[in-house]
């Protein structure tokens, strides 16, 4: 029972929120708080009872073998608290901008955050579906009613891909599915059946099931639709595709493909590894050229993920530790990183690199909190963005050492693209568009502090939240045989 | 003594914090005071850890906390304190602090003071961690906080883009290393299982490292010299070096010549044990120090700039150190590397009282007779300019001297390109002092106005480090003469517990004569630069004066730089525009928006399927249950 707060409390939020007008930044921040403070809750409960899994079951669709499952480890928890981490803050830095129907956004924006929690802790294959469904809902909204130009073609775009994605999700797990022995969609039916499989057809379960998530998240070559979503997109719409909605899918490899078919992994995961090492440095290098500093976030955002995947599919405690950790920087840094971006965009008008300039001498405190925000990005040590990414290169290392490598390249590329942009906006003379900036305000001071002190802090003293997942890490790699 | 060796480390850090968190309520003195207060505090931490260590030899190591743990993976906060680092923790603190005194002075009319001292102290304490640290992670820590910090100082007039270029170009270079680094240490934990100093140089690791293949060894060593070649400005990578001299001057004195950049030396001191076991990377490190020396001092021999030429000093007498490092003769790199920090950042400071004086002025062109007007600083630059340039008896002589008899003992060939390096370094070295100090003054009127001494608390920093840059070298007298002297307690015997000894066999008439030798030959290229510059008052030619073959290959600087910027950089650049255009663009997302428009026009085509009469829906029907049966069946 005490599980399934997680799911009410947005859920209720959203409700609320829908009905209560002007209020609906009020009611909806109010919401989230306490979500966070229940999440962390959680977590006392979770450490001080022995990281005992939390469980809960109901029968759901009987006819179906669908059950409504849920279940609250390590691994999920880690998740849990990125998205009750997150959502305060992506809907704290929307609160002075002008949104017209600002209740429907927020209302929205509560329920993908219920969605997106369904899918941290859904236990069962075709619940997990459904929430990975119902999350793509409020966000397609999201970005068609209050997106920027082109809004109609890019979602439309990004909706359909998304959604081809997910049929083939769903075709695995129908697959699985008629394999098991009890006709059940619950993740330990799905585990059993995937693990009888023989190494081909596990091979061709994974190759569905990957391409769902390599969509998500998403990897080269199929990652077409993100710069464009991420560019027309809302502040608050980005911040949430990109800090929270694409861990659904780097969640998915941890709990819903590594275990289910693990000898696949083990035969053809290189591919897969292989895609994403590509799609660090190709990203990379396409972030060096970027003018505008909104897609440059989005193709950086494409090389930090393509890292996470390939870390996680490394499937040792190294790299899905990392992949978790770097789960939960990448998705402070991004509210970070798109705040920036909001902050200048609402002054200035643009985000076009050349143009800007120098605003650090205008706003020293804004260039200091920014310098911090690009140094987790690109790893320095003492950063959150260090520990996650070390340990995901760590972790891809011992899976194969020259695909490791490579991925390393990318912490010089990192300081190349990440260095760049801040110089071009923050340092030299205040130029052309730049001169329209003015000092942030109080409330922007505050969401950008809170950033940087998570991401020092976690940086400094990573140990309790590595401790979170380890145990649940191990015992889900225990006993695989790839 | 745990915590002394903790406050050594943290005092800087707690002063930055204060800085940092109330700049508001602090006034430029007290400002002054808390960042000055911080390294001193070490400093004395520092005097009770050497002590501790000179009087009794020992690895103490000192846990803080533990870091990073997953899995097998664990990486723990700790010291480790032995005589090397205490070595290193004198002269960082020693001389951190005394240019932290003439920081005061050289940046008091300065906007940023406040800002440029809370960097100053986060640069000491990531230079302390970096020395301190028991494992490969925690030194990378340090490695890359003083890159970040210097990266910081560089851009510190972050209005001129000429800077922010430099400052990046010099983290970008950085990380070039420091991807060795990174690769250095994923290769050691997945073949050893172990980042940690003592284990894997001291304890139950050892056998494990040694008895990995030669190949893996010579890669993970390899690696190292990556890192290190980055961090300390070698060949390749050294072209970032001369251009950081964007800093404040004091900032090229602490990390740009006594401290950062020596990191790699300290990097390849610390794991020694590893070169010993790959003599090919050892033989690469003396080629890349030799190179690197060389064209370092060559470029050096042309400047105009007060400050490059310095800094190209600073580049080939790392290459020096790099050499003894590569030969084996870790305590006399070591050495030269206390030595020069006294003496280089005593010439920085120098550079920087009369960059001070001249209200900004560096070329070298335009100075001229100031040594009426400076007397001090002067008389300071003299001492370090005698001192570097190896004259008996002051410190450079003895640390050189000790590298040079290496050199003679494995291979003469390197103690001739190093006896080479210190004839072109007396020589660069006077030429600067003859035209910065001796003749007229060929400023502006403005300028000739304007000249005065730096107050006291610029002067005594410089009068301290010159009196070290003369004493600075007895701890190491040459081998022989101390053994027919029978003097003992030299820096060999004391760094041996840590890096052992490097046989040296030369007999006493053997090493008087070449140290004789070589020191007539460089007071003769002294003297040859004084009838050059002083009595045939001979001046670099203007800028627009062109240069022709040798001359200008040099005061091109060999034109790497250009190398770098039209061909790396720019390929770079052009294939990422290629990937952008072609891949992204074309390709990519080409192919998905036809793939939109072939499923629109086949479901086109699907749609007239679509006719509404019931017929042909049978007809359909019939045939494809007609056609599952058949596949069934």
């Amino acid at each position: 029972m005490l599980i399934l707060p997680i799911l009410i409390i947005p859920l209720v939020t959203a409700i609320l929120t829908y009905f209560s007008g002007k209020n609906a930044k009020y009611v909806s921040l109010a919401g989230s708080l306490l979500n966070l403070a229940y999440v962390l809750f959680l977590l006392y409960h979770y450490n001080t009872n022995g990281q005992e899994t939390l469980t809960f079951s109901m029968p759901w669709i009987p006819q179906l073998g669908a059950n409504f499952n849920l279940m609250l480890d390590g691994i999920s928890l880690m998740l849990t608290i990125l998205s009750s981490i997150v959502m305060p803050m992506v809907l704290y830095a929307s609160f002075n901008r002008d949104y017209p129907d600002r209740h429907v956004l927020y209302a929205l924006m509560m329920l993908m955050d219920f969605a997106m929690a369904g899918s941290f802790i859904a236990a069962d294959g075709f619940l997990f579906y459904v929430f990975w469904e119902i999350a793509l809902i409020p966000i397609y909204f999201i970005c068609l009613k209050w997106g920027g130009e082109g809004r109609q073609r890019v979602t439309l775009k990004f909706f359909l891909y998304t959604m081809v994605g997910s049929l083939f999700m769903l075709f695995s797990f129908i697959y699985l599915y008629q394999h098991t022995a009890d006709h059940s969609f619950a993740l330990q039916s799905l585990y059993e059946a995937g693990r009888a499989l023989p190494v081909t057809q596990q091979g061709l379960v994974f190759a569905g099931i990957f391409l769902a998530f390599a969509i998500k998240m998403p990897i080269f070559p199929l990652h077409t639709w993100q710069p464009e979503t991420y560019y027309i997109a809302p502040t608050p719409g980005a911040m949430l595709l990109s800090g929270i909605m694409l861990k659904m899918a780097t969640y998915g490899i941890i709990r819903w493909l590594i275990p289910i078919v693990p000898q696949g992994v083990g035969e053809y995961g290189i591919w897969a590894v292989g895609f994403a090492v590509v799609s660090i440095l190709y990203a990379s290098f396409i972030s060096i050229v970027q003018k505008d500093y909104k897609r440059l976030i989005a193709f950086a955002s494409i090389a930090h993920v393509g890292l996470i995947a390939a870390g996680i599919l490394s499937a040792n405690v190294q790299g899905v530790q990392g992949g978790l950790v770097e789960m939960l920087s990448h998705g402070i840094n991004t509210v970070g990183l798109f705040f920036v971006y909001d902050i200048i965009v609402t002054r200035t008008g643009t985000s076009d690199m050349d143009r800007l300039g120098g605003i650090r001498d205008i706003d020293p405190r804004l260039g200091f909190m920014f310098l911090i925000i690009v140094l987790s990005v690109v790893a320095l040590p003492f950063t959150n963005g260090f520990v996650g990414e070390f340990l995901l290169i760590i972790g891809l290392f011992q899976y194969h050492q020259i695909l490791g490598a490579l991925a390393g390249i990318s912490i010089i590329l990192g300081v190349v693209y990440m260095f760049r942009s801040f110089q071009k906006m923050m340092l030299g003379e205040v130029k052309d568009e730049a001169v329209l900036y003015k000092k942030q305000t109080r409330q922007e001071t505050l969401l950008l502090l809170v950033v940087c002190v998570l991401i020092v802090g976690f940086g400094v003293y990573p140990k309790p939240i590595l401790a979170i997942s380890e145990k649940s890490v191990m015992e889900l790699l225990q006993g695989l045989k790839f | 003594m745990d915590l002394f060796i903790k406050i050594a480390a943290f005092a800087p850090l707690v002063s930055f914090l204060v800085i940092l968190t109330c700049y508001k309520w602090l006034s430029k003195t007290l400002t002054a005071v808390v960042a000055c207060l911080g390294v001193f505090t070490s400093f004395v931490c520092a005097c009770a850890i050497f002590y501790d260590q000179y009087t009794n030899p020992h690895t103490a190591v000192v846990s803080v906390y533990e870091w990073i743990s997953s899995g097998t993976f664990s990486s723990l906060f700790n010291f480790l304190i032995d005589r090397l680092t205490a070595v290193f923790l004198m002269f960082i603190t020693g001389v951190g602090f005394l240019i932290h005194l003439f920081s005061v002075g050289y940046m008091w009319e300065d906007d940023g003071f406040r800002r440029f001292f809370s960097y100053l102290n986060l640069f000491t304490f990531f230079m302390l961690v970096l020395v301190m640290s028991d494992s490969f992670l925690i030194t990378f820590i340090g490695w890359e906080g003083v890159g970040f910090c210097s990266f910081m100082l560089i851009s510190f007039y972050f209005k001129e883009m000429k800077n922010n270029d430099a400052a990046k170009k010099a983290f970008v270079m950085n990380r070039i290393g420091d991807f060795g680094f990174l690769m250095a240490m994923c290769l050691l934990f997945v073949n050893v299982g172990s980042l940690e100093y003592h284990e894997l140089f001291m304890g139950e690791k050892l056998p494990v490292l040694q008895q990995l293949s030669p190949g893996l060894l010579s890669l993970i060593a390899g690696c190292l010299v990556l890192g290190a070649v980055g961090k300390s400005a070698q060949i390749p990578l050294f072209t970032w070096l001369p251009d950081a001299m964007a800093a404040p001057t004091p900032v090229s004195a602490l990390i740009h010549a006594a401290t950062m950049v020596t990191a790699g030396i300290y990097l390849i001191a610390r794991t020694h044990s590893l070169f010993e076991l790959t003599p090919g990377i050892s033989m690469l490190v003396v080629t890349i120090g030799t190179a690197t020396s060389l064209i370092g001092a060559a470029i050096g021999l042309l400047q105009t700039d007060i400050k490059k030429v310095l800094a190209y000093s600073t580049v080939s007498q790392l290459g020096l150190m790099f050499m003894a490092l590569g030969l084996g003769a870790y305590t006399a790199a070591i050495f030269h590397v206390v030595t020069h920090a006294f003496f280089k950042a005593l010439l920085f400071l120098g550079s920087g009282s009369v960059i001070h004086a001249m209200s900004g002025e560096q070329d070298i062109r335009r100075m001229g007779g100031l040594r009426k007007h400076l007397p001090i600083t002067y008389r300071t630059f003299l001492i370090g300019s005698l001192a570097i340039s190896g004259i008996p008896p002051l410190a450079g002589f003895f640390s050189k001297d000790q590298i040079l008899a290496s050199a003679m003992e494995s291979a003469p060939i390197f103690f001739v390109l190093g006896l080479g390096v210190s004839l072109m370094t007396a020589f660069y070295m006077f030429r600067l002092v003859f035209l910065t100090f001796f003749g007229e003054f060929r400023g502006t009127e403005d300028q000739r106005h304007h000249l005065h001494e730096s107050p006291a608390i610029m002067t005594i920093p410089l009068i301290i480090l010159a009196a070290l840059s003369i004493v600075g070298g007895w701890v190491g007298i040459p081998h022989a003469v101390a053994h027919a002297a029978g003097i003992h307690g030299s820096i060999d015997a004391f760094l041996a517990p840590v890096l052992g000894t490097f046989e040296l066999n030369a007999s006493l008439g053997s090493e008087l004569l070449t140290m004789s030798f070589t020191t007539l030959l460089i007071i003769a290229v002294i003297y040859y630069a004084y009838q050059l510059y002083v009595k045939n008052r001979v001046r670099p030619v203007r800028d627009t004066e062109e240069l022709t073959g040798a001359s200008r290959l040099v005061a091109g600087r060999f034109f790497i730089d250009e190398f770098y910027k039209n061909y790396i950089v720019r390929a770079n650049d052009k294939f990422a525009e290629l990937l952008e255009k072609v891949v992204e663009g074309r390709l990519l997302d080409g192919l998905v928006n036809n793939v939109g428009v072939a499923v629109n026009s086949v479901s086109g085509q699907l749609r007239k399927i679509q006719s509404g009469q019931l017929e042909h829906y049978l007809v359909v029907f019939v045939l494809a249950v007609a056609a599952l049966i058949a596949i069934l069946i």
